[in-house]
């Protein structure tokens, strides 16, 4: 991106504009798809789903459930029943295969929040801020567990505003909204990226299973790459990139392996060169559109 | 060199240290708050009931997901989750007995929906529900005490004659007429609320508490004697020494003015 400009003219110029959203539209329409089908019961009375994110029946056949407040009730030192735990499973399987932070991206209620504290955070031009260590959403993740162990109580539910904001959109909101616009002042004023990227221990969670996540984004044609750093503005958790694309000297995979990725797909939108794509994770294929031969010295001297 | 490398290692390592403490600092206190809402949010309003089949408080906060299926397979308006901003835990299922009691199901619904067993699927006899227990908290407003014969919450109970019974007596206003006094049978009582949802007055003179409210409890050292007599065959201490009865008082009588002299 030139000085001044805004992350994706080129790829607007390049792809069209269409081509340059395509997998954020995508993303917004399942995210909402996936509340529809919860609003679909009390609003229309058409029960195919019932429940919430934290766990719910479809169909009356199918159960799922949230394996993070699975997993909160365990070390309660309850118990739960065979529905919660095969549908624990079924969930835990099915991130395992599309990627652990896809719930992020493609499913989280906060996540269109905390996208658009990011958003009008960069358009007010908003710096500096609380920062915080890497893996502090760790350290949180294991706090949420030994409160729990301690209380005997899911503690960390009277405070998740994921849980919080889902089950209000079905349930009914009280002042769960309070919750919500605290997130997304956090992530405006107080810090960059704060919470989805530091805090918030579901996602801490979710991103585990992705560890071995099947799905995941490869920067197929790194050797295209023309250092436009679009693709690290518009990420989440841009840190993820730099080994995929960069990492070709060091003989590194193309596949974006860091379980941080959210598979949300921007870096494949707003890139003009098409370097990124969707792929499996042994799916170590690189290729180049133009056919330009790497030359890396030429590159770092540029 | 070395020592410049050193020194700057000892520095990124003081550096990660600090780091380290800080991020631990800073999700402890938050534990700890998280910790004491917990603590807080295990004290259940007095007007909240719980699901049939829900155990202790502190066990259902441990057990519940709120995932609110129990309350969408409620048939009637009972069940609702409770929202952020009221007394009982967030997004925990509950009903408020004057304003919709359950309807004690057959088939017991909420219990069948319930994924994790926080609702206990032992329960399969509505009648075996502990939900809460009825408590008549107000003699002086029921109107049964008063003398009349309003007997609705009585004739409303799912167990009437069991749960709820009305045990007669003298009315010592006008020494002619009888009263009907409901009494609630712990041991029977499901506290599905119907009574309190129908009680005639303003406010409810019958209301269902949580059981750990309502209920007292005996010291463990305590024998009933006519129990033990009826266990045994026969009393406990033979020939009892037998204390001497107070005579009947007269008007006006008290323990400052023995006799009722003026
Ligand atoms: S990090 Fe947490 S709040 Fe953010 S999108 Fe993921 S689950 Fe939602
Ligand atoms: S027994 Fe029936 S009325 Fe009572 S809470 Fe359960 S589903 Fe609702
Ligand atoms: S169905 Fe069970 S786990 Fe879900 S809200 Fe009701 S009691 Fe809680
Ligand atoms: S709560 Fe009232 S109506 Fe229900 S079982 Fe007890 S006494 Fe009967
Ligand atoms: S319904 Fe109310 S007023 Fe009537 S007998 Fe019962 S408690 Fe008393």
């Amino acid at each position: 991106m030139k000085p001044g400009q805004r992350p994706g003219q080129e790829a607007i110029a390049a792809k069209g504009r269409f081509a340059a959203f395509k997998w954020l539209i995508l993303r917004r329409a399942v995210q909402a798809a996936v509340l529809g089908l919860f609003l679909l019961g009390p609003l229309a009375g058409l029960w195919l789903v019932k429940g919430n994110l934290a766990s719910s029946l479809t169909l009356d056949i199918l159960p799922l459930t949230d394996p993070y407040v699975l997993v909160q009730t365990l070390v309660t030192g309850h118990l739960p029943e065979t529905a919660a735990v095969l549908g624990a499973v079924i969930v835990a399987l099915f991130y395992v295969l599309v990627g652990g932070r896809a719930y992020c991206a493609w499913v989280c209620p906060v996540n269109p929040v905390t996208d658009a504290a990011h958003w009008l955070r960069d358009r007010l031009g908003l710096k500096g801020g609380m920062q915080f260590r890497r893996g502090t959403r760790y350290w949180v993740l294991a706090m949420t567990l030994v409160v729990a162990a301690l209380t005997g109580t899911v503690a960390w539910e009277l405070a998740n505003p994921v849980s919080m904001v889902f089950r209000g959109l079905v349930f009914g909101m009280g002042f769960a909204w309070a919750v919500l616009a605290a997130v997304f002042l956090f992530d405006l004023f107080v810090s960059r990226r704060g919470w989805c990227g530091h805090l918030c221990p579901v996602g801490a969670f979710y991103g585990l299973l992705g560890a071995v996540s099947l799905l995941r984004v490869s920067a197929r044609r790194r050797a295209d790459c023309n250092d436009c750093m679009d693709c690290y503005a518009v990420c989440p958790e841009p840190q993820v990139i730099n080994p995929a694309l960069k990492g070709a000297d060091q003989g590194a995979s193309p596949v974006i392996l860091s379980a941080q990725c959210t598979n949300c797909g921007r870096c494949i939108d707003v890139c003009s060169k098409d370097v990124f794509t969707f792929a499996a994770r042994p799916d170590r294929r690189e290729d180049s559109k133009t056919g330009a031969a790497r030359d890396s010295s030429l590159r770092d001297a540029a | 060199m070395t020592t410049e490398r050193a020194k700057k290692t000892a520095r990124s390592r003081r550096q990660f240290l600090a780091d380290t403490a800080k991020a631990a600092c800073g999700v402890g206190v938050f534990g700890l708050v998280l910790g004491l809402a917990a603590r807080q949010a295990q004290s259940l309003p007095p007007v909240a009931l719980r699901p049939p089949g829900a155990g202790a408080e502190a066990d259902f906060l441990g057990a519940c997901i709120r995932c609110g299926l129990c309350v969408r397979d409620c048939p009637y308006p009972t069940l609702r989750l409770s929202n952020l901003g009221e007394d009982v835990a967030v997004g925990t299922p509950y009903f408020v007995a004057r304003e919709y009691p359950c309807e004690m199901c057959d088939d017991i619904p909420c219990v069948a929906a319930c994924p994790t067993g926080a609702l206990d699927p032992k329960l399969t006899n509505i009648d075996n529900a502990r939900m809460g227990l009825a408590v008549l908290v107000d003699e002086e407003t029921c109107l049964n005490f008063l003398g009349l014969r309003c007997d609705v919450c009585y004739r409303v109970c799912p167990v009437i004659d069991k749960a709820i019974t009305l045990e007669r007596s003298g009315n010592q206003r006008t020494h002619k007429h009888a009263m009907f006094i409901p009494t609630v049978h712990s041991e029977h009582c499901t506290g599905c609320g119907k009574c309190e949802r129908s009680c005639v007055l303003d406010k409810a003179a019958i209301r269902v508490f949580p059981v750990a409210l309502a209920k007292g409890q005996l010291g463990a050292h305590y024998r009933l004697g006519w129990k033990e007599k009826e266990r045994e065959g026969h009393e406990l201490v033979p020939g009892i020494i037998d204390l001497p009865d107070r005579l009947p008082q007269m008007p006006g009588a008290g323990l400052g003015n023995p006799g009722g002299k003026p």
